[in-house]
């Protein structure tokens, strides 16, 4: 159901609210300084080439590529860290689950410590921790991976500044308009307040939307805590699911 | 209901960090034996159809710094220019060509695709549109990632009537879109991107 224009859909996305994600230029994140555009982007509405995407099948997946716990293990033993099970519902803004569809996610060690050659933190590595995987979505929009829990680390920004714990995501969707790479945070993390990668975002409510709910519910017993985080992609005016074929 | 309105609000970006190579190109940023291969650094199969292209070029900020974290995306339409079907979920047959690619900057702030060329797009007023492929660039320091297009130098007569480099006002900005030509075995298309300053890059909002 991607990678075309839906049957009978105008196929027009909702605008993206830019003032709902962060602007380019952010102060407090001094990277966007000379990495911001200047420029009013262009609006564009969306052609073809924006209302179709790519998709991925589950052949493209291996068993272990959601289980960062065990997909680097070097000599069988697992991650250090607090262990984990992150899940939640891919949605459009119109709530429609998002099937089939790739998440991408990255992070750092239990210390806080990336696998990286560029990072300089002083946290040791673990040698069975690679730090990435990867998913797609079930028929209902759901995906799920197992993991431990990222430390917080300090960076180079202002004087002292600290990352809270989090994970990188990326999502597709089904049009290469709603391509998307976020941050999850944990609920109740004093220091995602403090953050000024979390701070270029405005609206108290939209960081609010970045932090995964601990959900004791789905926790595995004397094994992992469960952290819950749903992800809403841009939505179509119109699609296939309308009654009317003829796009409203 | 004539005009539904969203319930949800989309997910707010982040930047892709640092170490978004980790990521989505683990292999080139040298985590080995977790995925066989990096997603979408491969996307030509003997059986595609169309000539073979190389898409390249160096990514700059504002103050004339190579980009050398970025992570880049490319989409475009096959050679007929139609975007591929999609693969069924559970289809363990990949199309001979997906028109999905992704490539990291590597040290020196290059990129390098290795494609086809891509066929004309019918455009939203039924003409086709230019060539074109689209971009999509991530990094430190990009809150939200930033999407374009690169139109062919060698297409100049399309591009003169594309509905997308019309909708540029000022001609010398649509000159940021056109990828030069180095003629060769495999032709290269050659196309800077500038993040920030005199040649800014013209960024969409789609
Ligand atoms: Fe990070």
């Amino acid at each position: 159901m991607s990678g075309i224009i839906l049957p009978g859909a105008d196929g027009a996305l909702y605008p993206r609210n830019r003032d709902w994600h962060p602007p380019a230029n952010t102060p407090g994140y001094k990277s966007t300084t000379f990495r911001a555009p200047k420029h009013a982007l262009l609006s564009l509405g969306g052609t073809a080439s924006e209302l179709t995407g790519p998709t991925f099948g589950h052949s493209s997946i291996n068993p272990l590529d959601n289980d960062l716990i065990r997909n680097y293990s070097q000599d069988g033993s697992e991650a250090i860290g607090q262990r984990l099970i992150v899940y939640g519902q891919v949605l459009d803004e119109n709530a429609r689950p998002v099937p089939d569809t790739l998440v991408e996610f990255w992070q750092a060690n239990a210390g806080g410590r990336y696998r990286h050659k560029k990072e300089a933190y002083l946290a040791p590595l673990d040698p069975n921790f690679g730090g990435c995987g990867r998913t797609l979505t079930d028929e209902n929009g759901f995906y799920s991976f197992r993991t431990i829990k990222p430390g917080a680390y300090p960076w180079p920004n202002g004087g002292n500044d600290w990352r809270p714990a989090h994970i990188h995501f990326s999502v597709f969707g089904h049009a290469f308009a709603q391509r998307l790479i976020t941050q999850m945070y944990f609920e109740g993390d004093p220091m995602i307040w403090q953050c000024p990668i979390v701070g270029s975002i405005a609206d108290k409510s939209a960081i609010d939307q970045l932090i995964a709910r601990l959900d004791r519910h789905n926790t595995t017993p004397m094994d992992a805590l469960a952290y819950r985080f749903d992800i809403v992609l841009r939505g179509r005016r119109s699609t296939m699911f309308e009654n009317k074929l003829e796009g409203n | 209901m004539l005009h539904p309105v969203p319930t949800l609000k989309e997910t707010p970006s982040q930047t892709a960090g640092p170490y978004v190579h980790i990521g989505l190109t683990p292999n080139f940023a040298e985590i080995r034996g977790v995925y066989d291969a990096d997603p979408g650094s491969t996307m030509l199969t003997d059986d595609t159809k169309g000539e073979r292209i190389i898409i390249t070029g160096r990514i700059f900020d504002g103050s004339g710094a190579l980009v050398n974290d970025a992570l880049l995306e490319l989409w475009q339409a096959d050679a007929d220019g139609s975007y591929t079907a999609p693969m069924g979920p559970n289809s363990n047959s990949a199309p001979a060509f997906t028109g999905w690619g992704r490539q990291p900057t590597n040290a020196e702030g290059i990129f390098t695709f290795e494609t086809i060329k891509p066929g004309p797009v019918p455009g939203p007023d039924g003409r086709p549109m230019a060539p074109h492929v689209n971009l999509w660039i991530v990094a430190r320091g990009i809150n939200i990632g930033l999407q374009t297009r690169l139109y062919f130098e060698d297409e100049a007569e399309a591009n003169a009537t594309d509905f997308v480099l019309n909708k540029i006002m000022d001609p010398r900005r649509r000159l940021t879109l056109i990828a030069r030509k180095e003629a060769g075995d495999v032709p290269r298309y050659v196309l800077d991107i500038h993040l920030q300053g005199d040649k800014e890059t013209v960024f969409f909002d789609m």
